[in-house]
Order: structure tokens, then sequence, then C-alpha cells
């Protein structure tokens, strides 16, 4: 390995909207944390679902709709096989991470939580996995218990059993989307376990990057989301282990979820269908299966040493650089991160900072992505943040230097 | 395409290096409103005193990009001192001003002028140095930006008037 690059500039080419130009350059798209792009192999999948087999799935009797469910059973099988899950019915298809989490909230804690109990989080969570809990915590009475974050971007454990004494739950980021730090979440788990409480990983940052195995990392719940891996908007994922799922009480009630239904109640229907009310997203679980192939085609081991050498690569380059004109927040051995990374730079407002990378075609996020305790925490009313993915290149991390450069000569005026 | 140079006037930059009636006024007589732009975490504070209404004083606090700072700063140098109805139709020039679909300033058939008790005798609104702020209309993602402190002042005079 030399220089940080190992699949970016042959993968690329798989990304037709990498071809395009953005004011008058080369787009460098550095905001895959946000949302991935999509290679054409996912987007050749959705457009022949709807070309060739479009129709409702489950209960049609004729031949395309019975391809429809097929092709849609047939992603389910392959999303679980991704993250090694024991048994498709225990994939769950949702919107996004955000609808899991208030899935499991909802449903789960709506049924388990009261006056007494307690749910852990932490300091670094996205809003996803925090309001949910406020939500439930004000209905249900529950106490909200937080893990601090450490000046090195990384979990404070030091009081873990004692938050976790008497929890039911805990619930935590696999990797922050503001950090890139990887969360112990294996130890987490057998702590929380050994309390006596259930483990629900907010793995939005996580499955698109590392290879997971759900069964390893000692998860009971796991969310994640397509958009972010090269697969569309509109299909997230819960998987949770069988029992939980057949014990826990129905979420959005309609059509599909169903057994029964009589005057005088319903019956629900068989996991996973029980949390799939209503005409699912077909073409965007068919895309989500494509995009789950295409990533076991790159091989998640390789997606992972690419991204530690590129990120070894930015941390360097911006280093070199920058030196303390330019911080980035989080962890700064690239072996405990992902490729997040985010800026504050001189005291350009990150704002005006991605206005000026976007002059130059480099997209980057400016803001507080959906984090403010963390931001609170940092002290930083907003970052700038670079996130780099399979399809980035020592070059994309020249160029958002390149442009770091212009925004320091702009505002020095 | 639009250039930085549309955006980032010069004097909007040295009311983001030097903020004008930067602080807190005594809450009362002060009112005193916050605004959010849950988008990006800018943050406005804005303090008014007014008095037989006259806007006599205004402050601003917060923090944020350049646009929603400066821009709150040359708010408070338009307004103070100024009759609220005449402030009031200020705001709605600025707002039109920064609306995608926002055309000329001054009585061209909008509803600039449509206060009763306007005092100035005619219906052109001057907008003076915010004309500087027109450009963040070509980035449309920064209106929130621009348009942040003039929200957060109609949120403290109806405060004031509550």
């Amino acid at each position: 390995m030399s220089g940080g690059d190992r699949l970016g500039p042959r993968t690329k080419a798989h990304f037709p909207l990498l071809r395009r130009q953005v004011h008058g350059r080369p787009i460098v798209y550095l905001d895959s944390a946000a949302s991935s792009q999509k290679p054409r192999s996912v987007l050749d999948a959705m457009n022949s679902y709807y070309e060739t087999i479009n129709a409702n799935v489950h209960r049609g009797a004729y031949e395309i709709a019975a391809q429809a469910t097929e092709a849609m059973e047939a992603a389910r099988a392959g999303v679980a096989r991704f993250v090694n899950a024991p048994s498709a019915d225990e994939i769950v298809f949702a919107k996004n991470v955000t609808e899991v989490i208030n899935l499991v909230a909802r449903s789960w804690g709506g049924a388990n939580l009261g006056p007494g109990d307690a749910v852990v989080i932490t300091e670094m969570e996205h809003h996803a996995n925090i309001v949910p809990w406020h939500i439930m915590a004000a209905e249900k009475g529950f106490e909200l218990r937080w893990i601090g974050v450490g000046a090195d971007g990384r979990l404070d454990l030091s009081n873990l059993e004692r938050l976790l004494d008497g929890a039911k739950l805990l619930g935590v980021t696999a990797m922050s989307n503001v950090l890139g730090t990887l969360n112990p979440i294996r130890r987490l788990a057998d702590a929380a376990h050994d309390a006596g409480a259930l483990v629900l990983v907010d793995a939005a940052q996580y499955v698109p990057h590392l290879p997971t195995d759900v069964q390893s990392l000692g998860a009971d719940f796991l969310g994640f989301t397509g958009h972010k891996m090269c697969g569309p908007t509109g299909i997230g994922v819960l998987w949770a282990r069988a029992e939980l799922l057949e014990a826990m009480p129905p979420f959005l009630g309609g059509g599909e979820m169903i057994l029964d239904v009589r005057k005088d109640g319903f019956l629900p229907n068989h996991i996973p269908h029980k949390f799939e009310a209503g005409t699912p997203p077909i073409a965007e679980i068919v895309g989500l299966g494509a995009a789950v192939e295409y990533l076991e085609g790159l091989g998640m081991d390789r997606v992972r040493e690419h991204e530690v050498s590129l990120t070894a690569y930015a941390l360097r380059t911006l280093e070199e650089r920058y030196g303390s004109e330019l911080a980035v927040h989080g962890p700064s051995e690239p072996a405990c991160r992902g490729g997040v990374l985010s800026m504050s730079f001189q005291d350009i407002h990150p704002h005006d900072l991605s206005q000026v990378l976007d002059d130059r075609g480099v997209c980057v996020r400016a803001g507080h992505h959906c984090a403010k305790p963390l931001m609170r925490h940092l002290g930083v009313p907003a970052t700038t943040r670079a996130s780099l993915y399979v399809y980035n290149d020592t070059s994309d991390v020249d160029a958002l230097a390149d442009a770091l450069d212009v925004a320091g000569e702009f505002f020095a005026r | 395409m639009a250039g930085l140079e549309d955006l980032y006037r010069e004097i909007i930059l040295d009311h983001y290096r030097n903020p004008r009636n930067r602080g807190e006024l005594e809450v009362p007589p002060a009112f005193q409103a916050v605004g959010f732009n849950p988008l990006c975490g800018d943050e406005v504070v804005v303090y008014v005193e007014v008095s037989d209404g006259v806007i006599t004083d205004v402050s601003t606090g917060g923090q944020g990009c350049s646009i929603s700072q400066s821009s709150a700063s040359m708010m408070s140098t338009a307004v103070k001192g100024r009759k609220v109805s005449e402030v009031r139709r200020l705001v709605r020039a600025f707002k039109h001003m920064m609306s995608i679909h926002g055309t000329g300033i001054g009585g061209t058939g909008d509803d600039l002028d449509d206060d009763g008790d306007s005092g100035d005798g005619h219906g052109e609104v001057k907008l003076g140095d915010l004309e500087a702020l027109r450009g963040v209309v070509k980035f449309p993602v920064r209106i929130k930006c621009a348009t942040l402190g003039w929200n957060t002042l109609v949120q403290a005079l109806d405060e004031t008037f509550a």
C-alpha cells in the first residue's frame, strides 16, 4: 500500500453520479456519512424491477406478483446473510434507522418500560437514538441516563456499571456519525447483559463500512439504513432476535401485518411481517438487495482496509498542510475510527467553509449533524464533516485540502 | 452560476468581524427573543427596547455563520431609533428581497405599503446597506441564515406588544 488508495480509483467508475461536474469542476463527493452514492448495479436492479416484475407483493396469484415477492424475499435473505443474522425472519424492513428506533422504543419500550426503569444512551448518539427515548420517557416515566464522552472522543466507561444498574436497555451507536469513533459494542453488550439490560445498536454508520456479524457483536436490536450503503433512500433494516420480535406488540397497524381481522380484534402476522404494515417499498428493497451484493463483491474486509488506509492518508495530509489551524474531532488512530472527519478550520464557521468548498465542487456537510448533545460537549456550534467511502481516493482528499487553501485565503481577505 | 463574491460582499464580512450593537439589554425594560436555524445550529438573540412606538435600543447576540451574524448586525443598525411601524415595513421589504420570487423593492404593486400608519408619507422602503444581502438569494440554503435575525426581531416585537 502506498498512498491510501485501494478501492477508490476502480470503484469510482461504478457510480454514474460521480462522473458529473459541479460548478464546472469534477464532483468531489465527501458526504457519504449523510448518504452514499449508488452504483450502476443498484440503479439497474430497481429499474429492472419496475420494467419487468412490478406488482404488489404477497397474496398475488399471478406470475409477476410472485416474482416481485420472490425478489423482495431474496433481498431479505441477502441482507440477513450480509449481517450474519441467524434467520431472514429476523430482518424487518422499515423506512430508515429513525423508524427502526422508534419502532423499538414504541413497541418494545411501550410494553416493557415504566416508572423505576432506566434506559441508558450515550452523549454521542444521533438525535434518532435520543428523541424517541425522550418521547417514551415522558410517556412512561422511566429514567434516561447518559454515558459521557471523554476528551479523546471515546465513551467514558468509568461508571458504566453504575449507569447500567437497574437499566432495561442500552442504546448505543456502533460508530459515531460525528467523531468516527468505533465503540466497543461487544464489551458494552456483555456489561449490559450482565446487568439484565438489552442492547440496541445504531449501526447506520457501521454496517456500510465494516464487516458486520450481529451475533458476535452481542446486540439484541440493530438498525441500519440502505441509502448509506450504496442502496436507495426509504429503506432501513431492523435486525432483532426472533424471540424479542415474537414477544413485541405490533408497531404500525394495517394491511400485511395481520393473520386475521374481526370486528372485535385482530391476530398479528408472523415475524417479520408483523412489523411491516402496508405495501412495502418493494423497489427500494430490491435495490438494497443489489447494494448488499455490490458490497459483498468488493468484500467488506477490503472496504474496511481501504477506508482505514484512506483515513490515515487524510489525517496525515490535513496535519501536514494545516497543523494546528485545523482540528479533526475524534480518535486520532485510524484503526479506532471510521472515515468520518469532523473538522474545525481556523475560525471559519462551518457553514461558510462548506460554501467555499462547494464552489470548488467539494461536497461536505456543515452543521450539528443531528448530534446536539455531542456538539455541546465538544464546545462547538457546528463542524464541517468530510466522510469517505468505497469510491473515494487520495485525489478526493487532495481536492479537499486544496479547497481548504482557497477558503483560508478567501476569509483572510 | 453565482460566485462567492455575490454572497460574501465586503460589507457583510465587515459586519461579521465587527458586529454592531452586540451584547445584552436588561430585561425588562427590554424584551428578548431567541431564534434558531435548526438546519445548521445558528442562533440569534435579539433584545429590543420600545418606548412610545419607537425602538430606542436594540442588541443582538448568538452564534453562527457570517451570513446569520452579519445580517443580525445590519438589522440592528437599520432598526435602531426607528418607529416600530416603519420597522415592520422594513422587515417585510427585507424578507421580500430574500424570497426567491422577490423582485424589486419599493412599492411596485406588492404588499409593502399596506400599513396605514407608516408615517413616512410614501410606500418606498429604502434598504440601503441591506441591499448587500441581495446576493444571498442566489444561494437558497443560506436564505434562512440571512432572515434569522429579522424573524427573531419580529418575535421580540411581538413579545413587546403581547
